[in-house]
C-alpha cells in the first residue's frame, strides 16, 4: 500500500446488487447516540420524552449504568399523560422546570422524541419553541427524534446535528473554512487539528462541538467532511445553508485517513509536495503499527451484522489494509451518497441492507466466520456456539479514527483472535 | 410524567422476557418497533447467557403505521412458531404497540395454532418489570395447569413410596443469585426429606408447568414474580404454600419450621444440623466493631425485608434506612420499617432514594446497582443485595443469598467492605499520620476513594449541581461550602469556628459526616452561635459515639 495512490478494486461494490431484508432488526434506534452525544457536548443535557422502555433502553445500552451522572434523562410518559394532550404539554413544561432548576449548568437542552411520543403525536418542536421563549437568553431548546420507528442507531445523531444547523450562526466571509462533521474523540480532534494546521488548512471547526453554546459557523465558505457515514440530514442542512460536501472515504485506517485529508487538501489547493511531506511522518508511523497486527488477522473471513453504518469503511479498511477476507457486510441501511467514495474501494462481497436477523445469523453460522463483528445481544449466543466475535458498539465508543488510531483499530479486531489463540479452556 | 435519570425497573414487558427467558419451550413475540431488542442484551451481557432470550419480535417502522403492522404480527407468530416449534407461545405488546392497538394476542390467538398461545395485556404506562413478570408467570401457568381443580396427590408416606414434594417458585432470568438459591433451598429441603418437584419460571418447561400440581406445597421463594401465581394455585387448586423467604440464619430456621408443618416432617434436627458460620462470625470477638455501624438499606421488597432482620438480628448492626421500590410490597416494608422506629422509603426515585442516603449519613449502603453509585458518590461502602444489578453481581462461585450457605455470603459480602475493626482505631488515634490522609481506605480493599471532604459527604456538596464531574465537582463543591458557611450567621444555624472545624478533621472521614451533623444539631438546639471545640466534645458526650 503506498498510502497516497488510492486503487479501486478491480471489481468493487458500487454496482453490487444488495441484499435488502425486512424483518426483525436486532439493532438500537436513534436514543442511544445520547451515550456518546451527552459527553461531547458538555453543556447539554438530553431529555427523552418516552417511555419507561426509553430510560431502560439508554441506561442498558450505556454499559449498563457506567455513568453515575448523566447528562440525559427521561420523561416518563404515565397513564394520565396518554389522555390529554393539552395536559401532556403542561406536563412536560413543568419537567423541563424541574430539570433547569436542578441544573443551572445546561446551555442547550435537546427534547428528544421516542415511539411513543411520536405515535401519540406530541409535537417536541413546537414544545422546544415555546419553552425557547420561557428560557430566552438562558438556555437554548432544541428538539429532534431518535425513535425506533423512524431512526436506527446512529441516526440519532445524524437527527441531533440535523436540528443545531439552524443555530449555527452565518459565517462572516464566504472565504474557505474547513467543518469537520461527526462525534470524534477528543484525542483525534485534536490530531487532525495539528494535520490541518501542517497542511495549511484553515479555519477549521469541528461540529458538534464540545461546547453546545460555542457552535460553529457555516456559509457559502463551508468545506464539509463528513467524519462519520450517518450524517445524511446534516450534510443536507449544511447544505442549504451554502455549503460544500467535500466527497472522500473515511478517516479509518491509513488510506482512509490519507484519502479524507487529500479531500480537503484538494478543496483547500494545498501543494502536492506540501500534503506528501505533511502525512508522510505519520502515515507510515501507523502503517508500521498496523503490520503487527496483520498476522493475526490476514486471511481471516470476516461477517458484518449491521449496526452503526460504520461497516462499509470498517470492511474497507479490513480487507485491504489488514487483509481479511469479507463474508458478508450488513448496514442498516445503505445510502449510496455517503458511501460514494467507499463502495468502489470494497473488494466484492455480499452487502445486505436492514436485517431478518434469524436469517442472517443461519448465514452466519452457515459459514463460520473467523469473526463476526455483531451486537452486544448476538455476541455471547455467538461465542457459545463457537464463533470469535467483537462487539460492534465498542467501535463507535473508541477512538478509532486517523492515523495514530490505525493500529488500533486492528487491535480491537485482533484481540478476540489472540484471546481464542491463548485460551487453554 | 415523571423526571428520571436511572430507573430500578423495566418496563413489563421486560418482566415478560425474564420469564420466557428463565424457561425452555416457551417463545414470547414482542410487537414493538426497532430498538426494543436492546433488551436480549440484559440478558446476553449481564448473566453472560449463552443462547439469545426466546423473544421475536415483529419490529414496525413509522412507514408501517396506518398501513398493515396488524399483518406483521402474523407473519411474525407464524415463523416463530415454525422456527422455534414451542410449547406454547406468549404473545405482547411493548409501549409503542400498545398505542396503535393491533391486539396482538387476539390476533395469534385467532391463528389456530397448535399450541396454548398467551395473550399477554401488560400496560406499560402505568405498570412495570416485575409485576409483568408475575402476570406473565401468572397467566402461563394458568393457561398450562387450567381452571378445573384439580386432585390432589396422595399425601405423602414411606408406605406410600414417596416423600413431600415441593414446587419452587419465583427464580428467575436477572433475579438476584436466583441460580444459586435454587441450589441451596433444594438442598435445604432435601436435608428435611422434602424433594422438589418443579422449579419455576427458572429451567421449568410448559409442560412441568402443567403437573406443578402434582406437588403436595409450593415455595415462595420470590413473591413479587410468585405471590399471584402461588395464591391462585391454593385458592383454584387448594395447594398450600410456605411463604417464609430463607434469607438469614433466622429466617431460614423459620422457613425450616413452616415446611415442617406444612409438609408434616420433622425439621429440628435439621435446624440444628446446620452449616451456617454466620452465628459464630458474629459472635466471635473480631465483630464487635460491627455493633451499631449505621446501614441503609434501599432493595427489591424480599431483599429490603431480608436485609433488615439480618442486619439487626444476625450482625447487630443499627438500621438507619430502610426502603424499597417494590410498591408491590410496600405494606410489608412500611411494617418492617415502622418496627425498627423508622419511615419506610417507598419510592422509583433515584433522586429521592440519594437525599434520603445522604440525609441518614450510614457507615454502610445495602441496595442496588443505584445505590452502589450513590455509595461511590457519597465515599460510602456498600454491597449489592438486590436487582437491578451489575454483570459483576453475577460471580462464577455459587454465591446464593439464601439457606445456610446464603448466610454465610452474605456476612462476607457485607463486611468485607467496612473497615477492620483494629485499623478503624489506629486511624482514630494517629489521624495525624501523613499515610492517614483523608480517603484512606481500608488496607484490605485496592481502591482509596477520593477526597471525601468534598464528597457529598459533605451537606454543602449535596446542594451542589450535577453537571460538572471530576475536579469540576470538587472545584464547585469547595466553592459551594464557602459560600455556605459565609451564609451561615444570616441563618439560625451555628456557625463552626476555626478550631472546632480543625478538631472535626481530625474524625476520621467515615464517622465526620455524623459528628458533624450531630454537633450542629446539638448547637442549634442549645442556641449556640458558634461551635467550639468544646461545643464538639460536648455534643459528643451528649450523643455517644
Amino acid at each position: 500500500m503506498t498510502g497516497t495512490a488510492l486503487p479501486v478494486v478491480e471489481i468493487g461494490c458500487a454496482d453490487v446488487p444488495v441484499l435488502k431484508e425486512r424483518g426483525q432488526r436486532e439493532v438500537f434506534c436513534g436514543l442511544t447516540g445520547i451515550v456518546w452525544l451527552h459527553r461531547k457536548m458538555q453543556d447539554a443535557f438530553f431529555l427523552v420524552v418516552g417511555s419507561r422502555t426509553c430510560a431502560h433502553l439508554i441506561q442498558s445500552a450505556a454499559g449498563v449504568m457506567i455513568f453515575a451522572e448523566p447528562r440525559f434523562a427521561t420523561a416518563i410518559l404515565g397513564d394520565r399523560d396518554l389522555a390529554g394532550l393539552a395536559d401532556c404539554n403542561e406536563e412536560l413544561d413543568r419537567v423541563v422546570r424541574q430539570l433547569l432548576g436542578r441544573r443551572p449548568d445546561i446551555s442547550t437542552l435537546f427534547l428528544v422524541g421516542s415511539c411513543p411520543s411520536e405515535v401519540i403525536k406530541l409535537d417536541l418542536s413546537r414544545a422546544a419553541q415555546r419553552l425557547s421563549t420561557e428560557y430566552r437568553g438562558r438556555v437554548r431548546i432544541l428538539s429532534y427524534s431518535g425513535s425506533g420507528i423512524e431512526t436506527t442507531f446512529t441516526q440519532g445523531e445524524d437527527a441531533c446535528l440535523r436540528a443545531l444547523v439552524p443555530e449555527m450562526p452565518a459565517a462572516s466571509t464566504a472565504s474557505p473554512a474547513l467543518l469537520v462533521a461527526g462525534t470524534l474523540a477528543d484525542v483525534v480532534e485534536d490530531q487532525f487539528s495539528r494535520l490541518f494546521q501542517e497542511l495549511g488548512i484553515g479555519p477549521v471547526q469541528f461540529f458538534p462541538p464540545r461546547r453546545a453554546a460555542q457552535l460553529p459557523s457555516v456559509g457559502p465558505g463551508t468545506q464539509v467532511l463528513l467524519a462519520q457515514p450517518f450524517l445524511n440530514e446534516t450534510a443536507r442542512a449544511l447544505q442549504a445553508r451554502g455549503a460544500t460536501l467535500l466527497e472522500a472515504p473515511y478517516p479509518l485506517g491509513v488510506e482512509g485517513t490519507t484519502a479524507w485529508l487529500r479531500a480537503a487538501a484538494t478543496a483547500f489547493h494545498v501543494a502536492p509536495e506540501r500534503f506528501a511531506s505533511a502525512i508522510a511522518g505519520p502515515a507510515q508511523r501507523a502503517r508500521s503499527a498496523l503490520a503487527r497486527y496483520r498476522g493475526d488477522l490476514e486471511g481471516k473471513r470476516v461477517f458484518f451484522f449491521p449496526d452503526s453504518q460504520l461497516e462499509i469503511p470498517l470492511a474497507r479498511f479490513l480487507a485491504r489494509e489488514c487483509g481479511v477476507s469479507l463474508l458478508e457486510v450488513g448496514t442498516p441501511y445503505l445510502d449510496r451518497t455517503l458511501v460514494a467514495a467507499e463502495l468502489p474501494l470494497l473488494p466484492r462481497t455480499t452487502l445486505s441492507e436492514g436485517q431478518d436477523v434469524e436469517k442472517q445469523l443461519d448465514r452466519c453460522v452457515a459459514q463460520r466466520p473467523d469473526l463476526t463483528v455483531c451486537g452486544l445481544g448476538l455476541a455471547n449466543p455467538l461465542e457459545a456456539r463457537g464463533l470469535r466475535t467483537k462487539w460492534s458498539i465498542e467501535l463507535v465508543f473508541s477512538p478509532i479514527q486517523g492515523f495514530d488510531q490505525a493500529a488500533d483499530l486492528a487491535e480491537l479486531f485482533a484481540r478476540p483472535m489472540q484471546r481464542a489463540a491463548r485460551l487453554r479452556v | 410524567m415523571q423526571l428520571t435519570l436511572w430507573t430500578y425497573e423495566g418496563p413489563p414487558h421486560v418482566g415478560a422476557m425474564r420469564v420466557a427467558t428463565s424457561m425452555r419451550g416457551v417463545h414470547y413475540v414482542l410487537h414493538a418497533p426497532q430498538g426494543d431488542t436492546y433488551a436480549d442484551l440484559l440478558f446476553t451481557m449481564i448473566e453472560r447467557r449463552g443462547e439469545r432470550p426466546p423473544v421475536t419480535y415483529t419490529t414496525f417502522q413509522a412507514r408501517d403505521l396506518g398501513g398493515d403492522t396488524a399483518n406483521l404480527v402474523v407473519s411474525a407468530v407464524r415463523e416463530a412458531y415454525t422456527r422455534f416449534q414451542p410449547q406454547a407461545l406468549l404473545v405482547g405488546e411493548s409501549c409503542t404497540a400498545e398505542l396503535i392497538q393491533d391486539q396482538a394476542g387476539a390476533l395469534a390467538m385467532g391463528m389456530q395454532l397448535p399450541v396454548p398461545v398467551v395473550p399477554l395485556d401488560l400496560p406499560s404506562y402505568s405498570k412495570k418489570e416485575n409485576w409483568g413478570a408475575s402476570e406473565t408467570f401468572y397467566h402461563l401457568t394458568r393457561a398450562m395447569v387450567g381452571t378445573e381443580r384439580r386432585a390432589r396427590p396422595v399425601a405423602p408416606s414411606a408406605e406410600g413410596g414417596r416423600r413431600p414434594r415441593a414446587n419452587l417458585l419465583g427464580p428467575s432470568a436477572l433475579g438476584f443469585r436466583c441460580r444459586d438459591d435454587v441450589r441451596e433451598v433444594t438442598a435445604l429441603l432435601a436435608s428435611v426429606g422434602v424433594d422438589v418437584h418443579v422449579v419455576a419460571p427458572l429451567g421449568a418447561t410448559p409442560a412441568a408447568l402443567a403437573t406443578l400440581t402434582d406437588a403436595d406445597f409450593n415455595v415462595l421463594l420470590y413473591p413479587e414474580i410468585a405471590q399471584t401465581t402461588a395464591s391462585w394455585l391454593q385458592r383454584v387448586h387448594g395447594m398450600p404454600s410456605v411463604t417464609t423467604v430463607p434469607i438469614g440464619v433466622g429466617a431460614t430456621r423459620e422457613f425450616l419450621r413452616e415446611v415442617g408443618r406444612v409438609a408434616g416432617v420433622a425439621v429440628e434436627q435439621g435446624i440444628e444440623g446446620a452449616e451456617s458460620r454466620l452465628p459464630w462470625y458474629s459472635r466471635s470477638v473480631d465483630s464487635t466493631y460491627l455493633t451499631g455501624k449505621r446501614v441503609f438499606i434501599f432493595a427489591d421488597g424480599t431483599h429490603a425485608l431480608a436485609a433488615a432482620r439480618i442486619a439487626r438480628e444476625e450482625l447487630g448492626f443499627t438500621v438507619v434506612g430502610l426502603g424499597t421500590y417494590a410498591r408491590e410490597m410496600a405494606r410489608e416494608v412500611r411494617e418492617a420499617a415502622t418496627a425498627l422506629g423508622l419511615e419506610a422509603l417507598i419510592t422509583d426515585d433515584y433522586l429521592t432514594v440519594e437525599e434520603a442516603i445522604t440525609a441518614a449519613a450510614p457507615e454502610l449502603v445495602l441496595g442496588t446497582q443505584m445505590e452502589r453509585h450513590i455509595a461511590k458518590r457519597l465515599h460510602l461502602p456498600c454491597a449489592v443485595i438486590s436487582g437491578p444489578f451489575h454483570v459483576q453481581d453475577v460471580p462464577a462461585r455459587h454465591s446464593p443469598q439464601m439457606g445456610w450457605e446464603g448466610a454465610n455470603v452474605i456476612f462476607d459480602a457485607w463486611v468485607h467492605p467496612l473497615m477492620m475493626g483494629l485499623e478503624e482505631h489506629l486511624l482514630m488515634m494517629f489521624r495525624e499520620d501523613f499515610e492517614f490522609a483523608d480517603g484512606a481506605g481500608a488496607s484490605h480493599l485496592h481502591a482509596a476513594p477520593k477526597s471525601p471532604e468534598v464528597s457529598a459527604a459533605d451537606p454543602a456538596s449535596a446542594a451542589t449541581p450535577r453537571g460538572a464531574e471530576g475536579a469540576a465537582t470538587a472545584a464547585l463543591a469547595v466553592a459551594a461550602s464557602a459560600a455556605a458557611s459565609a451564609a451561615a450567621p444570616v441563618g439560625t444555624d451555628a456557625l463552626w469556628s476555626s478550631d472546632g472545624e480543625r478538631e472535626l478533621k481530625k474524625i476520621p472521614f467515615f464517622v465526620r459526616k455524623k459528628a458533624r451533623l450531630n454537633t450542629e444539631r446539638f448547637a442549634k438546639e442549645r442556641g449556640i452561635a458558634t461551635i467550639t471545640v468544646d461545643t464538639l466534645y460536648e455534643a459528643k458526650a451528649h450523643y455517644g459515639k
